[in-house]
């Protein structure tokens, strides 16, 4: 019998995408995407890499494609935003070996700036989307998608939520079979696009979009399911699931293409049922079709296009049950912190103490925007920190940025944020940036980058060294420092933001988790010296309490000795221990 | 069988993904099928997180909505608070009886809730025990989640031999008698 394994919907993706013989997967990580990259190394068979953004992982698939062989990228949804480009492009190319895009939206907004809907993107691009609503289906689709990426020649799009690829379900195992790569011939009708071949391509992908349309009807991915015909749902992904959890009863649509729509089984459907609802997350894009074909249906005069939907939500809003339910009131929030023995917390602490404004950027260290640090004015998309203090500059002068820095991680330095240090050295601007350097993306778990010296398949490679490439653009005033040496730190902040001349600093030490960092030094308190000052709870580490007599007390379990509560302490009253 | 629906809550970093594989495990043993959600990214720094675990003949969603609960396991009180209204009339409510400061907390700005356990067993059927504690004597702090679901073990029909076998299973082997013997200081003390 074949083995069932209890999978994350990312495991899923890995698996199935192996089992269909992928070659080579580029992927940049991102919440709720990363797993499906880190479980696919793990097969060792498949080329697996970190690209260092989202729009080289989308080229490096693009070239295996080309050449024959299966490919995958795979992104969060604000990563699609990065490799729109290609894909835009891709799309009318078209795919010889089949290629996959797995991007992952996050409704709710669990770890993302923003909330957008993936398939709008597939829409504008003509990318055929796939939705599955669970872990089976996660790995099941994503070999069907490979298949239809070659009959139809055209990269495919499949679409996850932070709920699918963080559940995890049963999956029935198979085998992996690698098909043979398809042959390569140079064609530059089909593969350069210039605007004599654009042109004739954009045919052939409106033909392509029209026949997947026509097709997918009997498309064993669109299901429908007739039971009590007084109430009949369009539905996809997760959303799927809570209909069945909520009216078992009901008659159900369950798209699992859910670009193009498979317009004469959704006119089937609708002629059968009396009453139809539209029940997807995010944006009304069946919807908004459906409607535009004539029909009558219900979606977002009902049910929002905000968060995750749920079963209590079709229970309250069409069952007219009530959820009779009392949280507790005014309890304290708990957000997420930066951990103790973080090093942004010292380098965002010394930014505090100047009262400079912050661009910032995206990963653990966007935490130093909240109380008590409020270190930060802006975060807007990875990359955007150098820029955006930029354009300050260049629409306030030299004075006005001497009260800023940027700010930025490794990781999202690599990815885009080198881009902007260029255009900062190319159009002579005078601006302090700071590369926090914990030598590791940490927000995502703990990914390599070209700055590690490691790659996802476990090789050790050169590291770029952040210096020399900024050195290379020309900077003169290139700085390395511990990212602990508080008082270092607010010197030379001082010195670079005043220099009429771009800076950089690279604070560095390595994030507190990473496994490869040992803490040989716990703080400990003395009460007897605590003057109450509070002096050393200003940074917000979470190993430390203030008592009723307003002295202070450190957790030992949860210290990790970085020492910078000791170093703020004007009365020695903390003090460094050996474990 | 009826869908059985369980919670882990906690704080982010406290273990409630090891606790939740260990769940699977049995679940998935015992010949049921099982889903459960997870949260990573952002809210496992230090964030408030919770887990599901749903088990039965059939499941669909993989999530336990507000009211649903027969088992809610924190990790924490103030989760235990947050969390304790997604239970069920006559749910079991198995706490850590631990206090973690939120930021807002450790930085005066609000008061962290007194008598919480008083209050939950106002309402709810409560089990607790000072995991932490426990744990340091076992000379390993980091156990402690191990034990508490030892203590919400004794709400499940799962026998302690088949727990056992899947920690061994689920935990790297040098730690499995450690982790086998926090478990049962949790079973134990719920008799
Ligand atoms: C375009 C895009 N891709 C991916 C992400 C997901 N993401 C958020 S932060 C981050 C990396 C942060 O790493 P680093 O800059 O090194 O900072 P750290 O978390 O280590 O402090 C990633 C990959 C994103 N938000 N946007």
């Amino acid at each position: 019998m074949a083995e069932t394994k209890i999978m994350l919907g990312n495991e899923a993706f890995a698996r199935g995408a192996w089992e269909a013989g992928v070659k080579v997967s580029s992927a940049y990580p991102g919440t709720p995407s990363t797993e499906i990259s880190e479980n696919l190394a793990k097969y060792g068979d498949v080329y697996c890499e970190w690209a260092p953004n989202e729009k080289v992982a989308a080229e490096v698939a693009i070239g295996a494609s080309i050449v024959g062989a299966r490919s995958m990228c795979a992104m969060k949804m604000v990563g699609l935003n990065v490799a729109a480009d290609p894909l835009y492009s891709f799309s009318y190319i078209g795919a010889n070996g089949g290629l996959v895009a797995v991007v992952a939206d996050d409704p709710g907004i669990y770890s993302s700036q923003n909330e957008q809907d993936t398939r709008m993107i597939g829409r504008a691009a003509q990318i055929p989307v796939i939705e599955p609503s669970d872990s089976q289906e996660a790995k099941d689709f994503i070999k069907f998608a490979f298949q239809m990426s070659e009959d139809y020649d055209t990269p495919v799009i499949i679409r996850s939520t932070t709920r699918l690829s963080h559940s995890q379900g049963p999956v029935v195992l198979e085998d992996r079979a690698v098909p043979e790569d398809r042959p390569y011939e140079k064609n530059i009708q089909k593969n350069v696009m210039m605007p004599a071949m654009a042109k004739k391509r954009h045919v052939a992908v409106e033909e392509r979009m029209n026949r997947l349309s026509e097709d997918s009807c009997t498309f064993p991915i669109n299901k429908a399911t007739y039971d009590d015909t007084s109430i009949g749902f369009i539905t996809n992904g997760i959303a799927y699931q809570y209909v069945k959890e909520a009216c078992p009863h009901a008659s159900v649509l369950k798209l699992g293409l859910v670009n193009p729509l498979p317009r004469k089984l959704i006119e089937e459907f609708a002629s059968k049922v009396d009453k139809l609802y539209i029940f997807e997350e995010l944006e009304p894009v069946i919807e908004e079709q459906v409607k535009s074909w004539g029909i009558s249906c219900i979606g977002k005069d009902l049910f929002t296009r905000q968060g995750e939907y749920s079963a209590n939500m079709l229970r309250e809003k069409l069952l007219g049950e009530k959820i009779d339910v009392h949280p507790a009131e005014d309890i304290p929030p708990r957000p997420p912190i930066l951990c103790p023995g973080c090093p942004h917390r010292s380098v965002f602490y010394a930014i505090h103490r100047l009262k400079l404004h912050v661009t910032g950027d995206i990963g653990c260290y966007t935490l130093g925007a909240l109380s008590p640090l409020d270190a930060m004015d802006t975060t807007v998309c990875m990359g955007s920190s150098i820029s955006s203090l930029h354009g300050i500059e260049k629409a306030k002068g030299k004075d006005y940025v001497k009260n800023w820095v940027a700010v930025i991680g490794d990781s999202t330095f690599m990815h885009t944020g080198v881009n902007s240090l260029m255009n900062m050295a190319y159009n002579q601007a005078t601006g302090t940036v700071i590369i926090m350097d914990n030598s590791t993306t940490a927000m995502t778990g703990h990914q390599d980058n070209p700055a590690t010296g490691k790659t996802l398949m476990g090789e050790t490679v050169p590291m770029i060294d952040m210096e020399k490439l900024c050195r290379s653009m020309g900077i003169k005033n290139v700085t390395k420092i511990d990212a602990f040496d508080q008082e270092g730190l607010v010197k030379l902040l001082r010195q670079e933001t005043q220099k009429e001349e771009l800076s950089v600093i690279i604070t560095q030490a390595p994030c507190a988790l990473l496994k490869t960092v040992k803490f040989p030094y716990v703080c400990v308190e003395d009460r007897e010296k605590c003057k109450k000052c509070g002096a050393c709870l200003k940074p917000g580490c979470p190993a430390m309490a203030q008592n009723e007599d307003k002295t202070i007390s450190i957790d030992p379990t949860m210290c990790n000795g970085c020492g910078l509560c000791m170093e703020l302490c004007h009365f020695d009253a903390i003090l460094k221990k050996e474990r | 069988m009826v869908t059985k629906n369980i919670m882990i809550v906690g704080v982010g970093g406290q273990g409630t993904l090891l606790t939740s594989r260990i769940l699977g495990g049995i679940i998935t043993d015992a010949g049921y099928m099982v889903k459960l959600s997870e949260v990573h990214g952002m809210a496992q720094r230090g964030g408030s997180v919770v887990t599901f675990v749903r088990y039965g003949d059939n499941v669909a969603e993989p999530i336990v909505e507000e009211g649903q609960a027969d088992i809610l396991i924190a990790f924490e009180r103030l989760e235990a608070l947050r969390y304790c209204h997604f239970l069920k009339e006559g749910g079991a409510l198995v706490v850590n009886d631990q206090r973690i400061n939120p930021i807002s907390v450790v930085t005066g700005q609000r008061q962290y809730p007194e008598h919480i356990m008083e209050d939950l067993e106002k309402d709810y059927r409560v089990f607790q025990i000072k995991a932490q504690e426990e744990a340091l004597k076992l000379g390993n702090s980091k156990v402690f989640n191990v034990i508490v679901l030892g203590l919400a073990a004794q709400h499940m029909d799962f026998p302690k031999e088949k727990w056992l076998e899947v920690i061994e299973k689920k935990v790297p082997a040098k730690l499995a008698d450690l982790n086998k013997k926090a478990f049962l200081v949790g079973y134990e003390s719920g008799k």
